[in-house]
């Protein structure tokens, strides 16, 4: 016993003398002047490469332009959401940015708690009125929406174009309303240039635990690529990555979604559905910073280049230029509204 | 020092005391490689959780739900059996409390809405707990493996109800209940503004009475303790396993799903997939680190949600990772230390190998 | 002092487990080339003594030197270097390796970086012709009977070069042949140069193969004497610390105390249990016990009498044939049901069955009677805490502090927990399996005249019992048990070790009425 004591004095000993360490360039506690910037990120995490990070790119990028400072919270389980946004909101923050369509009570019943901070809910939840119109959020709340299926009719139509097996996959997370979205944007989008195609659909579980399982995107991906499948477009968060690993192994395409993915398996990603959660991020901020930032709903589009597939000088060898003509004709038809693109199925 | 002492130290005071310094030099050194100053962090971490009553509010909110996932556990190791299905029994105690709150008529009074809405609890976390007793008591079906299954198939079942049925649109939840809500402490407090601390806290120390009374108190907790320690005694005692198996599943089931109120009817007021967060898997560590007593579950319940909502207040500074890591490193330090709690791994260990 | 430092000497050694104080500044001396006893009751610390010899445990205080040389605190591993190695009671033998292989384990021979089988089968065949410890080398240790494998236990240690031999109670295991061939090797190893310290409770063996004898009480070291100027009475003062009657008292009044005629306390007809392994561990046994009587069942063990004494009490289920208690088929009942009938169980196990040993004394003395200290479902504390005062002032349990566990306390005491619990309740049959096992001779006078006691109350006992002599002072009838069978039935008067020896090993078969 006398041993476990000493054990006990010791690493006490070593534990006052590190309160004491101070490395240089630690962060001092933020002052709550200037255009301060809190954002709470959604379940899947910083580090999903897709979704959540879209949202640090555009915070990021406001940092360096407008001189914003922004932190940061990872939320642990659901009350932690609330509890993130309360603690930025109560730090006098100028704008406090929920990211993911999960803060839409938490936002609405902070904003009326804090009528004098902004704040702004990426993919936030519209309630629909008994009249069936969307009700307006509060004045100091804007929900940050985007047309998922619009972006997804565009990669479904590459997918079916470039893909020549009469079968394309889909791969989503968690088995939701919002992921749904994707799908049958896919779908309508495949169906449009190749109505007898078949669309292989599958997602990796019914929890938010679905949006970080790699090892099931991996699974799901391998089986619908023996099937006959050539192109799989992904809608599930980091679960994506495996997807794309199984893309490599494979030598089949995947489609990344959300962010730019191409990194993620070079020369395997045939495109990716962004979804511009950094320029709708960067925008709410800058709108802070002029003084112009009002509440409602913002939708961005095919239109306002809030969604959109990536063509660039990584995968201009992999799109050939006739299958890129259709696709942008039909961009211009949806953005002229001549082709409505269903959002559930 | 008499002898007597100096066991009650050996035993029960040092070990946990080495775990936790075990922890602090853990956690400075990871505080460190992030280039961060420990001082600085702890501070932060115990200025945002006791520190300030909203903080310590969520303490109480994030200690509740653990509390009852935690007796769930100890309730089962004290009978010899590893509920790892807390997660489950869980979402469908919180999900049958949303589910009566729905189907009752809007303005029935909290008397019997309240009750009733626990009742409705007990019963899904309990009937969600006994199927592995039940396996378990007749099959011999191994519960470990058991649970962990049914965790997949009742939360794959409660997502099909909410998001096929019950939804309201574009979210994860159903529609708000209507009656059956338990108010927040801030309601009486003013300090607690804010926080999700609600007086499910009160319902669940009266549980945690309740489990320390049944066990150590009542012959049915007698026979059940003498199962898990030594089931072949208990046979020799006349005692049948098979029934206290499944009583104690049933009931480690029942004290997981009263967790669920504190979301359903305590917070949120509507049942949401997911809400459960791994609170059932935290459980377990919380009810080793309580050493399967209901006063020790409830005090590792606190400590656990400090760790918990401290990572939040943190959070700028390191990231929650670290937290996590920290836990870990708790709750190994504690298995290691703890001769209690590694008598009793090893006896499971055992009785697995001797079962037929 | 004959110059020669003793091959080993402990000096004031002191030993806590928790609130156990196991040695009390205990001393020992052991000469070169000597047989020497270490005797003492239960819990006298003769096991933690030589744990601590062995390396397995450090001391709390004290000095340990072996062959002159300081080596206080040392690991098993350096023990065993320098040649000091201890036989456990239960064997540490891993059951799916042959006996070569278990030998050699840690030290196999290797050539050419692979195991070498037939070097390691050839050495230890040459150990064992060395030793005289004949066990054959390729046989898988399942297979082994109970005395193979304590002598591949010794051949383990002899093959690690270990010149000081600590054995624990080697005999507990070991039919009456078994240890007459292990005196014999015992006495070659020390003429070959060996010491060897045997811990024993047994007087007739302190008597028959050592030299010297070391007797320990609570803790302490209370005498050492050559063994050739002492006697067993001597010895058990000392063990005890008063005089004991060590004469058989032979079954007097089993005469005209042999039960109540006609009446039957028990009766059991044509009973064939399942066993682990066997399909009939019982195979066809039928007897029947009168109140007032005691049937001994004698035998080597393992030849079915667990199982037998398992299927009465409830606990291994029958596969054919009827068990009758006081005239109601109990056969087919749990074992809850046949306490209330009547029925008192002594297991032969009490550290798998008779006890929780994280139970408290108090909790203990209620297991399996829980229901009649109950008032509607809550235990009535006040209740069991008197009936654990009185049983323990009864039945001198020690410590006397209710709330202790049951961990806490020494082979003996813990016995006598058991033994009061199972006679203190009401029942007209007790089965007592092997109830002297690893208790000290103290305890052992006081467990029989409990049992005498409960056949003059008119209690039927069906006792089982390694201890051959035990059987033969208790019971007025004596069954043999041999494969699973009753192979001879005896009254007292026509028992004797002579007679019955015979039948225990199987080469004799008698007629059972």
């Amino acid at each position: 016993m006398r041993k476990l004591s000493v054990f006990i004095g010791a690493l006490l000993a070593v534990h006052v003398a590190l309160l004491f360490v101070r490395p240089s360039g630690s962060s001092p506690a933020p002052a709550a002047a200037g255009l301060d910037i809190g954002v709470v990120f959604d379940l899947g995490g910083r580090g999903d490469k897709s979704f959540n990070d879209g949202a640090y790119i555009g915070a990021q990028r406001a940092a360096r332009e407008l001189g914003a400072r922004v932190r940061y919270v990872e939320p642990g389980e659901g009350s932690d959401r609330e509890a993130g946004l309360r603690l930025l909101a109560a730090e006098g923050m100028k704008l406090v940015i929920g990211v993911g369509f999960i803060f839409t009570d938490d936002l609405s019943a902070l904003a009326r708690e804090y009528p004098d901070v902004a704040f702004a809910g990426v993919d936030f939840a519209v309630t629909i009125g008994a009249d069936g119109k969307p009700v307006a959020p509060p004045g100091n709340l804007a929900a940050l929406k985007f047309r998922e299926e619009q972006g997804s009719f565009l990669v479904g139509a590459i997918a079916a174009l470039v893909g020549g097996s009469r079968k394309v996959g889909f791969v989503g997370g968690m088995d939701s309303p919002l992921i749904h979205k994707f799908e049958a944007g896919y779908r309508a989008g495949v169906k449009e240039v190749c109505p007898d195609c078949e669309v292989l659909v599958q997602y990796a579980g019914v929890t938010p635990e679905a949006f970080r399982n790699p090892g099931r995107g991996k699974e799901l991906a391998l089986s619908q690529y023996q099937q006959g499948v050539n192109v799989i477009y992904h809608a599930s968060g980091s679960t994506g990555l495996g997807v794309f690993e199984a893309a490599r192994t494979m030598n089949r395409y995947a489609i990344g979604v959300d962010a730019d993915q191409y990194r993620e398996a070079p020369g395997r990603v045939l495109t990716s559905m962004v979804k511009r959660v950094d320029n709708a991020v960067y925008d709410a901020i800058l709108r802070v910073k002029e003084n112009r930032f009002t509440g409602g709903i913002y939708n961005f589009g095919l239109a306002e280049d809030g969604v959109g597939y990536v063509y660039d000088e990584h995968n201009r060898a992999l799109i050939p230029d006739a299958v890129r003509a259709r696709v942008e004709a039909l961009k211009a038809e949806i953005v002229a509204g001549r082709i409505a693109v269903p959002s559930s199925r | 020092m008499n002898t007597r002492t100096r066991v009650l130290l050996e035993e029960s005071v040092l070990p946990p005391l080495v775990a936790l310094v075990v922890a602090l030099v853990a956690g400075d050194l990871l505080i460190m490689a992030y280039g961060q100053a420990p001082g600085v962090v702890w501070r932060a971490l115990l200025e945002g959780t006791w520190g300030n009553s909203y903080g310590f509010g969520q303490v109480l909110y994030k200690a509740t739900t653990l509390a009852c996932t935690g007796l769930a556990v100890a309730v089962g190791l004290r009978a010899g059996l590893f509920n790892i299905g807390a997660e489950g029994q869980l979402a469908a105690g919180g999900f049958g409390a949303g589910l009566v709150g729905l189907m009752l008529p809007a303005g029935t009074p909290a008397l019997i809405a309240v009750p009733l809405c626990v009742l409705a609890a007990l019963a899904a976390g309990g009937a969600v707990g006994s199927v592995p007793g039940i396996l378990r008591a007749r099959f011999g079906a191994h519960e470990v493996i058991v649970t962990i299954m049914l965790n997949f198939i009742v939360l794959a079942l409660l997502n099909y109800f909410v998001s096929a049925k019950l939804h309201v649109p574009e979210t994860l939840h159903t529609p708000e209940i209507h009656a059956g809500a338990v108010a927040r402490l801030s309601g009486t407090f003013d300090a607690f503004h804010g926080s999700a601390a609600n007086w499910t806290i009160v319902i669940v120390l009266l549980a945690a009475a309740f489990v320390w009374g049944f066990l150590f108190r009542t012959r049915a907790g007698y026979e059940l303790r003498a199962v898990g320690l030594q089931s072949d005694a208990a046979e020799y005692a006349g005692i049948r396993a098979g029934r206290v198996w499944f009583s104690a599943m049933a009931m480690s089931g029942a004290l997981a799903g009263l967790g669920g109120i504190n979301f359903v009817l305590g917070y949120k007021n509507y049942y949401e997939d997911g809400f459960t967060g791994g609170a059932g898997f935290l459980g377990i560590a919380v009810a080793l680190i309580g050493r399967n007593n209901p006063v020790g579950v409830l005090l590792a319940a606190l400590f656990f949600a400090t760790l918990s909502q401290g990572g939040l207040a943190i959070n700028a500074m390191v990231p929650k990772q670290m937290v996590e890591v920290l836990q870990g490193i708790v709750i190994l330090a504690v298995a290691t230390a703890v001769p209690e709690v590694r008598r009793l791994l090893r006896s499971a260990m055992s009785r697995r190998k001797a079962a037929p | 002092m004959n110059g020669a430092a003793p091959a080993i000497r402990l000096t004031a050694i002191d030993k806590y487990f928790g609130a156990v104080h196991a040695n009390r500044s205990a001393s020992l001396v052991v000469q070169e080339r000597e047989i020497h006893a270490l005797v003492g009751e239960n819990g006298a610390g003769k096991s933690t003594l030589m744990k601590i010899l062995s390396g397995m445990t450090p001391a709390d205080g004290g000095t340990v030197e072996v062959g002159g040389r300081e080596v206080t605190g040392w690991t098993t591993a350096e023990a065993i270097a320098a040649g000091v190695g201890m036989v456990h009671q239960h064997f540490m033998l891993v059951p799916t390796l042959t006996v070569a292989e278990n030998v050699v384990l840690g030290r196999e021979p290797v050539s050419a970086g692979t195991f070498d089988r037939a070097r390691a089968e050839r050495d230890v065949e040459r150990l064992c012709e060395q030793s005289g410890l004949a066990v054959p080398a390729g046989r898988l240790v399942a297979d082994l009977s109970v005395g193979e494998a304590q002598r591949v236990e010794i051949l383990k240690l002899l093959y690690r070069g270990a010149r000081v031999l600590l054995l624990d109670e080697p005999t507990a295991v070991l039919s009456p042949p078994e240890v007459a061939e292990l005196w014999k090797v015992l006495r070659r190893l020390r003429d070959g140069g060996a010491t060897i310290v045997l811990i024993t409770h047994k007087l007739d063996e302190v008597m028959a193969v050592s030299e010297h004898v070391t007797v320990m009480r609570m803790g302490e070291t209370v005498a050492n004497m050559a063994t050739s100027d002492t006697s067993p009475e001597k010895i058990a003062k000392a063990m005890v610390g008063r005089d004991v009657d060590l004469a058989v008292r032979q079954g007097g009044g089993a005469a005209k105390l042999a039960g109540t005629p006609g009446a039957v306390a028990l009766d059991v007809r044509h009973l064939v249990v399942r066993g682990a392994r066997i399909e009939k561990a019982v195979d066809d046994v039928s007897f029947s016990i009168a109140p007032g009587e005691i049937l001994g069942i004698a035998g080597v063990e393992g030849n079915g009498q667990t199982e037998l004494l398992e299927a009465i009490a409830g606990i291994r289920g029958v596969t054919s044939g009827t068990i009758t208690l006081g005239g109601a088929d109990i056969t087919h009942r749990g074992v809850h049901n046949r306490g209330e009938a009547g029925l008192s169980h002594i297991p032969e196990d009490r550290h798998r069955r008779g006890l929780i040993l994280d139970y408290t004394l108090a909790e203990n003395l209620i297991l399996g009677q829980q229901h009649h200290y109950t008032n509607n479902g809550i235990l009535d504390r006040h209740a069991i805490i008197d009936h654990a005062r009185r049983r323990i002032v009864e039945y001198d349990i020690r410590p006397t502090d209710p709330s202790l566990p049951a961990r806490a306390l020494s082979g003996g005491n813990q016995q006598k927990i058991v033994i009061a619990r199972e006679l203190s309740r009401a029942f007209t049959v007790l089965l007592a399996a092997q109830p002297t096992r690893g208790v000290d001779v103290g305890a052992i006078e006081f467990i029989h005249a409990e049992l005498r006691k409960a056949r003059e109350e008119g209690k039927a006992v069906l006792l089982v019992s390694a201890e051959l002599k035990e059987v033969l002072t208790l019971s007025d009838r004596i069954a043999v048990m041999y494969g699973g069978r009753f192979v001879a039935m005896f009254p007292r008067s026509d028992a004797s070790e002579e007679v019955i020896g015979p039948f225990m090993t199987g080469a004799a078969r008698g007629q059972v009425a």
